[in-house]
Parts: C-alpha cells; sequence; structure tokens
C-alpha cells in the first residue's frame, strides 16, 4: 500500500508586498498510515501551508505532494473524494439546522441515500450532537460547532483526516470529545494529521513533526522527543518567595534555559544536566515533557529569547484603593436568556485574574461589561474605584484592553495604529513621544513600525496591540483571550510580559482557554452557564475537584470535574 | 477633545488611502460616472433611423424629404415599396418611424388643400419616441412655412418664436452635469460614512475604540469630518471638471454653491451614520446606502422632473435632500442664483441635517448603550 502522504521536496511561496514569502522549503516528510500525526510549530512555519497542500487546494510551486499515491495537481478530484479537511475555521452555514448542514455535506460529497443515513446517524451519535439535530449551527457552542465541523468532514470516512487546529478556542470539554472521535477514527485504520497548539495534545499523539521556517526540525514520537532532556528539568520552589519573583530570579541566570509558573513551583529547563540551587531554593528532579523539548528545540533554532524591560514606574502607582473591581450581584439578560447570573467577585490590585469557564459559559458578556462595552441589567460593577454604571468614560481612561482578535486597524502600519491609539487616549506632546517611543523600544516593534497590521504575524500582532492598549499607563489591564491561536513561544513571552506588569503594580484581568496558563494567575473564577462555580487560587480549585480517585488533579481535571456536575442536568435536559 | 477627534480624522484617512482597494472607490467610479453622464447620457437624439415610404414621385414630396435628409439628427436606413413593409421595419426597430407621404400629396398642396403627411412612430420608448415627434414637427413646420412663402399662400396668422432661456441650445450636457455633481457627492459621501463604523465593527476595532475615553459624540464627529472632507473634495472637482471640460457655464458665485453643499454634505452624512450605526457587517452597510440611494436619485429630479410625478410622491421628494440640492447647483450654474433666491431650498435642506444628524447620534448612543 501505497504511503497515505508523501511531499518530495516541496517548495511553495506567496507573494506578499514587493517579495514572495516562503511558506515552505524543500520539505520531505511521509506520514505513517494508520496514526495521529501532530504538527506543531510557532506562527508562519507554514502549517496551513502544509494542510492545504496536502488536501490538494494549492499547489507546490517545485517538488510533488503524494496522496494516497496519487499527485495532487493532477488528482485533485480523486484525492479529495478519499481524504478528510477540516480548515481551522470550517464552513458551516449558520443559517442551516444542524441536520441540515450535514444533508448539504452529504449532498456535496454524493452520498447515497442509505449510506448516508448511516453515516450521519452513526456520526451523530459519535460526536453526541444528535440531540441538537434541528437547532441552528450559528446558534451553537464553538465547540460544538467545531464537532459539526469534523462530523461534515468525517461523512465519507475518510481514510486520510487533516485537521487544521481543530480545537483552537475550544474548552477542555469538548477538546475531550473531539480528541474521542479523533482516535476512534484511527483505531478504524485512518490516518490522521492534525496542528495544534497544545502540549498535552502533541503528547496523545503517535508521531510529532516540528515544523519551523517552513522545513522538518524534527520528526519522532513524543518520547523521543523528550529522551535528550532527561535529568535536565526540575521543579523549583522557595517557601519565601512567591512564584513570580522566584521565576523571575531564575531566569536571570545563564544556565536556565526556560523557567515557566506551575502549580506547585517554577518548573525550570536547565542547560546541563544539573540543578543549581541558590539560597534557600529547593530543587526536585521531575519527568521531561514535549514542552520542554519544543522550548529547547525551537530555542536553539530561534534567537535568544528578549529580555523584559520593567514597565514604567508610573503604572506603579494607582491610587490606593484595595479592591480594583468590585462586583456584585451582576446580572445580564439577552432577551429572556440570562446570560449572567448574578455573580460577584472582588479584584485586589496588582493581582492577575483569570476569568475560565466552558464556551457560553458567560465570560465575555462578563468581561465586556466590566470593560463597560455592554451596560449591566442589574447589580454593582466598580471599577478602579467608578462605578461602571454611571461613570463609563470616566473608568474608560484607566483601564487597557485587548480583544480576542487583537483589534488593530489592518492596512494602518504599526506606527500608525500606535499613533493612533495615543491621541485616542488623549495622549499629547512630549509626554505623547516618550509613550511612543516607550512602546516601539518595550515591544521590540521597531522593525514592524512600516508594515501594516494586516501583515504581521499573530505573535508580533499580539505584542502590539498590547503596546497600544498600556499607551496610557492604565492601572487596570484586561486580555479577553490574548493568546488563542498565538505560537507557544510567544505565549510564554507574553506571559512573561504580564507577570512583569502585574508585579509593578497593574492589574490584570484575563480570560482564557488554556488550563496550563491558569496557572498563572493569582485567583481564578470559573464560570458555568452565567454563574461563578469556584473562586480561589489556582491551588485551591485543584483541591475543590480532588478525591480519592483522583488525588493531584490538574486544572484540565478541576476545570472538566466542576464544569460537568454542574452542567449535567442541563446538557441532559436539552 | 479636539486632538481625539483630529486623531479619528487622520485614522480614517489613512485607512481610506493606505487601502488600495478603498482609493480606487474613491476616485474611480465618480470618474467613470462623470464621463459616463457627460458624455452618455444626452436627451438629444442623432442619427434616428428612419424609413421612408413615398407614394408621390412630385417636387413638393422631395423637397420635404430632403428637409430630413439634410439634417444631422435624422438618418435614412431603407426606402419602401409597399404599405406591408411597414410594420416589419418598426417591429425589429431598423428604423424608429416611417413617412409615408401619399400618392395625392403634391397635388393637393398644388390645390391648395391641406396634404396629410403620415409618421408612424415607434413608441416603445416613448420618451424616445415623443422627442423623435418633437424633431419631425420641427421639419414640417419649416416645410410649411417655406412652402407658403414660395407659392403665395400668405403668412400663417400666428407665429411661435421660441427662445430658450438660460440653456438657449437646449443641450441637455447642461443639464445634466450639474445634477452629477449632486449624485456623486451622495454616493461617496454615503460610501465614506455608511461603512466606516461598520468595517470597524467587522474587525473588532470599534470595540477598542470604545474603550479609549473618546465619547459617542467625538466618535460621531470624527467619523463625520471624513466623510465632509471627501465630500466636499469631490463636489469641488467635479463642479470645477463641468466648467473647464465640459464648458457649462458658472453664472452665479462660488459661496451659494459653498454654502449648498456644505448643508447637503451635512444631511448626507447624516443619513450615512444612521445607516453605519444599525449594520453590524460592510455588507449591510452597502446595503443600507443603496436602499437610500436609489429612490433619493430618482426622487431627486435629476433625470425626470418632480413635477410630473404622482402628487403623493411629490410630496414624499420633500424630504429628500437631493431634491434641494439639485435646485441649487442647477440655479447657481445656469441661473445665477443669489443667496436671497435659493434661501427656500436652504432651509429646509438644513432642517433635514438637522434631523438626521440628531437621529445618527441617538442611533449611535442608543446602538452603544
Amino acid at each position: 500500500m501505497s504511503d497515505p502522504l508523501r511531499f518530495l521536496g516541496v517548495t511553495k511561496s506567496f507573494p506578499r508586498g514587493h517579495g514572495r514569502v516562503e511558506a515552505l522549503r524543500d520539505l520531505d516528510f511521509a506520514l505513517s498510515p494508520g496514526r495521529i500525526t501532530g504538527l506543531l510549530g510557532p506562527d508562519g512555519a507554514g502549517k496551513t501551508t502544509l494542510m492545504r497542500l496536502a488536501a490538494g487546494l494549492l499547489w507546490p510551486d517545485q517538488g510533488e505532494v503524494q496522496v494516497l499515491g496519487l499527485d495532487t495537481r493532477r488528482e485533485a478530484s480523486r484525492i479529495q473524494a478519499q481524504i478528510g479537511y477540516m480548515p481551522q475555521r470550517f464552513g458551516l452555514y449558520e443559517d442551516l439546522t444542524v441536520q441540515e448542514n450535514l444533508d448539504l455535506h452529504a449532498g456535496l460529497q454524493g452520498l447515497s441515500e442509505v449510506t448516508r443515513r448511516e453515516r450521519q446517524q452513526a456520526l451523530l451519535t459519535l460526536t453526541a450532537l444528535g440531540p441538537f439535530g434541528k437547532r441552528r449551527a450559528g446558534a451553537l457552542s464553538g465547540g460544538m460547532k467545531q464537532k459539526l465541523g469534523l462530523a461534515c468532514a468525517l461523512l465519507r470516512a475518510p481514510r486520510v483526516l487533516l485537521l487544521d487546529e481543530p480545537t483552537v478556542g475550544v474548552d477542555p470539554i469538548a477538546r475531550r470529545e473531539l480528541w474521542r472521535i479523533i482516535e476512534q477514527l484511527k483505531q478504524e485504520g485512518a490516518t490522521v494529521l492534525m496542528s495544534t497548539a497544545y502540549f498535552d495534545e502533541a503528547e496523545r499523539c503517535d508521531e510529532i513533526v516540528l515544523l519551523h521556517g517552513g522545513q522538518v526540525l524534527g520528526r519522532d514520537t513524543p518520547a523521543a522527543f523528550r529522551a535528550p532532556l532527561e535529568g535536565r528539568t526540575y521543579l523549583v520552589q522557595e517557601e519565601a518567595l512567591g512564584r513570580r519573583k522566584l521565576q523571575d530570579r531564575l531566569q536571570q541566570r545563564p544556565q536556565i534555559q526556560d523557567a515557566r509558573i506551575l502549580a506547585q513551583g517554577v518548573r525550570v529547563l536547565t542547560a546541563d544536566a544539573r540543578p543549581h540551587p541558590e539560597g534557600a531554593e529547593e530543587w526536585r528532579a521531575v519527568g521531561a515533557t514535549f514542552e520542554d523539548a519544543f522550548v529547547a528545540r525551537l530555542g536553539e533554532a530561534t534567537s535568544a529569547r528578549p529580555v523584559i524591560a520593567a514597565p514604567s514606574p508610573a503604572a506603579a502607582a494607582p491610587p490606593p484603593i484595595d479592591s480594583i473591581i468590585e462586583v456584585h450581584e451582576l446580572r445580564r439578560f439577552f432577551g429572556d436568556f440570562e446570560a449572567v447570573a448574578g455573580i460577584g467577585f472582588e479584584v485586589k490590585k496588582g493581582q492577575v485574574f483569570g476569568l475560565l469557564g466552558a464556551n457560553g459559559a458567560g465570560k465575555t458578556t462578563t468581561f465586556r461589561m466590566l470593560c463597560g462595552l455592554l451596560p449591566a441589567s442589574s447589580g454593582t460593577l466598580r471599577v478602579a474605584g467608578v462605578d461602571m454604571r454611571h461613570a463609563r468614560a470616566a473608568a474608560r481612561a484607566r483601564i487597557g484592553y485587548v480583544s480576542q482578535r487583537f483589534s488593530l486597524y489592518g492596512n494602518l502600519s504599526g506606527a500608525q495604529n500606535l499613533a493612533f491609539f495615543s491621541s485616542a487616549y488623549g495622549l499629547r506632546g512630549g509626554k505623547r513621544r516618550e509613550r511612543l517611543a516607550w512602546a516601539i523600544d518595550e515591544f521590540q516593534l521597531g522593525e514592524y513600525r512600516d508594515t501594516n497590521a494586516d501583515d504581521l504575524p499573530l505573535g508580533i500582532k499580539q505584542r502590539l496591540a498590547l503596546a497600544c492598549a498600556l499607551l496610557h499607563e492604565p492601572p487596570i489591564l484586561f486580555l479577553d483571550e490574548p493568546t488563542s491561536g498565538v505560537d507557544p513561544l510567544a505565549r510564554r513571552e507574553f506571559w512573561q510580559r504580564v507577570n512583569s506588569l502585574a508585579q509593578s503594580g497593574v492589574t490584570v484581568l484575563i480570560t482564557t482557554h488554556f488550563m496550563d496558563e491558569a496557572e498563572y494567575c493569582d485567583q481564578l473564577v470559573l464560570m458555568s452557564l452565567g454563574e461563578v462555580l469556584a473562586h480561589g487560587s489556582p491551588q485551591d480549585i485543584r483541591a475543590s475537584a480532588r478525591d480519592e480517585a483522583h488525588p493531584d488533579p490538574s486544572m484540565d481535571d478541576a476545570f472538566i470535574r466542576l464544569i460537568e456536575a454542574h452542567e449535567r442536568q442541563m446538557r441532559r435536559a436539552s | 477633545m479636539w486632538t481625539r477627534i483630529w486623531a479619528l480624522v487622520v485614522k480614517e484617512f489613512l485607512a481610506l488611502l493606505r487601502d488600495k482597494k478603498s482609493r480606487v472607490v474613491l476616485i474611480g467610479p465618480p470618474l467613470i460616472q462623470l464621463l459616463v453622464f457627460g458624455y452618455a447620457a444626452t436627451f438629444d437624439l442623432n442619427h434616428i433611423p428612419y424609413a421612408v415610404y413615398n407614394e408621390d414621385q412630385g417636387q413638393a414630396a422631395r423637397e420635404l424629404l430632403a428637409g430630413f435628409r439634410g439634417s444631422a439628427n435624422f438618418q435614412q436606413v431603407a426606402t419602401l415599396a409597399a404599405n406591408r413593409q411597414i410594420a416589419p421595419i418598426i417591429n425589429d426597430e431598423r428604423a424608429l418611424f416611417v413617412i409615408h407621404i401619399g400618392p395625392h400629396f403634391d397635388r393637393d398642396l398644388l390645390l391648395h388643400r391641406s396634404a396629410p403627411v403620415q409618421v408612424i412612430v415607434d413608441g416603445r420608448d416613448s420618451n424616445t419616441a415623443s422627442v423623435a415627434l418633437n424633431y419631425v414637427n420641427s421639419i414640417l413646420l419649416g416645410f410649411d412655412r417655406r412652402w407658403a412663402a414660395e407659392h403665395h399662400w400668405g403668412v400663417p396668422p400666428a407665429r411661435m418664436v421660441v427662445r430658450a432661456w438660460f440653456n438657449p441650445n437646449l443641450l441637455s450636457r447642461w443639464f445634466i452635469v450639474p445634477g452629477i455633481v449632486a449624485l456623486l457627492m451622495l454616493v461617496v459621501t454615503l460610501l465614506v460614512t455608511g461603512l466606516s463604523v461598520a468595517r470597524e465593527r467587522e474587525q473588532g476595532t470599534f470595540d477598542q475604540l470604545l474603550v479609549t475615553p473618546m465619547t459617542p459624540a467625538e466618535i460621531l464627529a470624527g467619523k463625520a469630518l471624513p466623510g465632509l472632507i471627501t465630500g466636499a473634495l469631490e463636489g469641488a472637482f467635479i463642479a470645477v471638471m463641468a466648467v473647464l471640460w465640459f464648458k457649462v457655464p458658472f453664472v452665479a458665485s462660488v459661496l451659494p454653491l459653498a454654502i449648498g453643499m456644505l448643508l447637503f454634505l451635512l444631511a448626507a452624512i447624516g443619513v450615512g451614520l444612521m445607516i453605519s450605526s444599525l449594520a453590524v457587517t460592510q455588507q449591510q452597510g452597502l446595503l443600507g446606502a443603496f436602499l437610500f440611494l436609489v429612490p433619493s436619485i430618482i426622487l431627486s429630479g435629476f433625470a425626470t422632473p418632480i413635477g410630473n410625478m404622482p402628487v403623493i410622491v411629490q410630496e414624499l421628494t420633500y424630504a429628500n435632500p437631493m431634491r434641494y440640492f439639485l435646485v441649487i447647483v442647477r440655479g447657481v450654474f445656469l441661473e445665477g442664483d443669489t443667496l436671497a433666491n435659493l434661501w427656500p431650498q436652504y432651509w429646509p435642506l438644513a432642517l433635514i441635517a438637522f434631523l438626521s444628524m440628531t437621529a445618527a447620534a441617538w442611533l449611535f448612543r442608543h446602538r452603544m448603550a
């Protein structure tokens, strides 16, 4: 039998501006049949291009792409009849119901009446979408949409399945369900290639292809990736010092390649296989993970990580209030639907405060009310000492906001975006010049000054959006899923910035889907169906999910257990 | 406050001008429309195809037909020999009309009797047909007068001397080109203001704008000014082109036109911003703009006189800002109207501008809350 997918010396470039950008360079690799292969790499590594080439949607400039022994140039339609492809945003027709979407795709793929019914039945069972057949696709949650997209891609029982970041923006529960489906397919003999930004997913793959700069940087099983790092990973703890301060200190040392915050302490990757304890630090050897391997491999491939300067001191002197955000009995109705059902919490100054929840839990609605983008139906809402229900404009000058999509003006250059937002926040004269210079310098945006925001890589966009939101030195920073779709390295760098901001006294409110990121927060609120389910430090929340079967639950486990317990009845009822 | 508004205005222009597509939209269609309307849209007819069915070989019939042949307005495409050939040539649109001269034309004239000439016109396009008939009539009249003079019938008792004021040669270009000033200003302003908020909503930047200390009024002003500036520039450009390129006279002074433009633009911007505050996507914005554009052009008197419309529709046109502005442009171009003359146009325009801006501001606040 021929290889399910084979790239032979493939080069692909795209025009950008006056030149061309090489997305893939002389790429050779073949997929092993019957296995799940994970495709990982930073933004702009060429993952999506690779997927589209494999699906026969693009032709290589040079070289050949073979799927099931067929050339994509000549036999694209025969290939497409045998593969399933799910792009990052699957083209669901939002005005059609779940069933109508499935029928449409079955029709498009030319399935006979009998196979269609059989297959749809099987897929509806597999995806647990059965009860939602009559619901409009547009009214589904993000996770359910992804499942429906996957079901549409699977109608023909493909021999090769290509999934481009199928779990981005999907909560842990839906993510677990998607994985169950993918593993079921593997058992049926399909070959799966999926790109992902989650390391825990990478660990579940049979094989990993690491892509960087359009070339394969490494290809192996997750275990083989981890092997060379054994003995180089440690968990560092120090009682007297906070995790964030500890991480900061560890990162200064030359022998330490990477330091990240975990529940119990700071996880460290050393350059040599030796611990380097100093002072009262406690070093404990721990097993390596794929994330360490990823950081180590890419750390070698890219330049040294940026040094994050301390933020400006002005931000460190906000007015002396202890609770900077107070929420009581906050409610918001959309028609009859109660999106936020009387929640309350408090955020202290200088905290990193996380807002977690499944898709559709009401966190975005809460967030928008806190930023003054949406009025509350009832309840009290004080931000920076100002009542958001009456003096929104006054509060707005004191918050910075980065939205999910890094909202920048796409056809304005980096410098023009900064200039606009600085004026919008009312900066002028010398102060304005000073802050603009600070932003360019602090966020290393010098080389992107004249590039249109639309043409920037996602990680840079995120940096620019953050710079714009910090121009007026707000004491509170709102971040709405700021790391969604951003590659792991950019995510770490981002968190480093958030940490140093928090240290200088800025309060950070953040929503995220990444459970490992929840560990970085000082306080968390876990929301489900418009209510606060749990409230406390990451340790508290994990502890609340502890029982005999799970003595040391991870954040992921805690999230799933708490939410499932709460939503079980609701899901069953609908 | 002014710094912030100014920053928004600069940003709007950068966004418009840095994007190749919107640059093309701003410059391309107005130029094309100007050329299309300036050259192609005319009520004057030239080279009207006609056929002759002449049953009389006499001198008078030949003289009459020579009048047609000598006119640049007409072009003979066929000579018919039988009655039954008339229908097909009209049906196939080969000729717009057929002149039928009966067998006794010459004899009747020489006997000082009235001699009928039959003209069969294709009435499918009623406007063209009546314009063509007008031309035919004027040639027949000319023939009558000459014949009467040469054959001593005496002078007809009453004679009409026509003198067209303001447009002595009745060139329809003089009528249409000033109208284009109004038309294109409306199109450009509606597009610039109607889509700008929707574009930001699509890109997600509108939220970003709302969390800045900018008040809704400042955002509104920052969105209105680019429309005002672009519309004014576009209007001035077309007005200059009308005078220099199309040689339309400009009789009045610039001030009455400038005031009219300002009021008209404010009214159009108000409508554009209303569309903007309602539309969630650019597509909706575009649809909204066209929903407003088409009726307001038709009900403005741009092509068809308002006086010809049913009374109810005529009353509807009082709400249409373009109706007033058209009077102003034509007035200053052709008639030399002064500020005092135009006052009856200014105040309704100002009222509409005030109402539409207020409505836009209200919607803006309402939609944001």
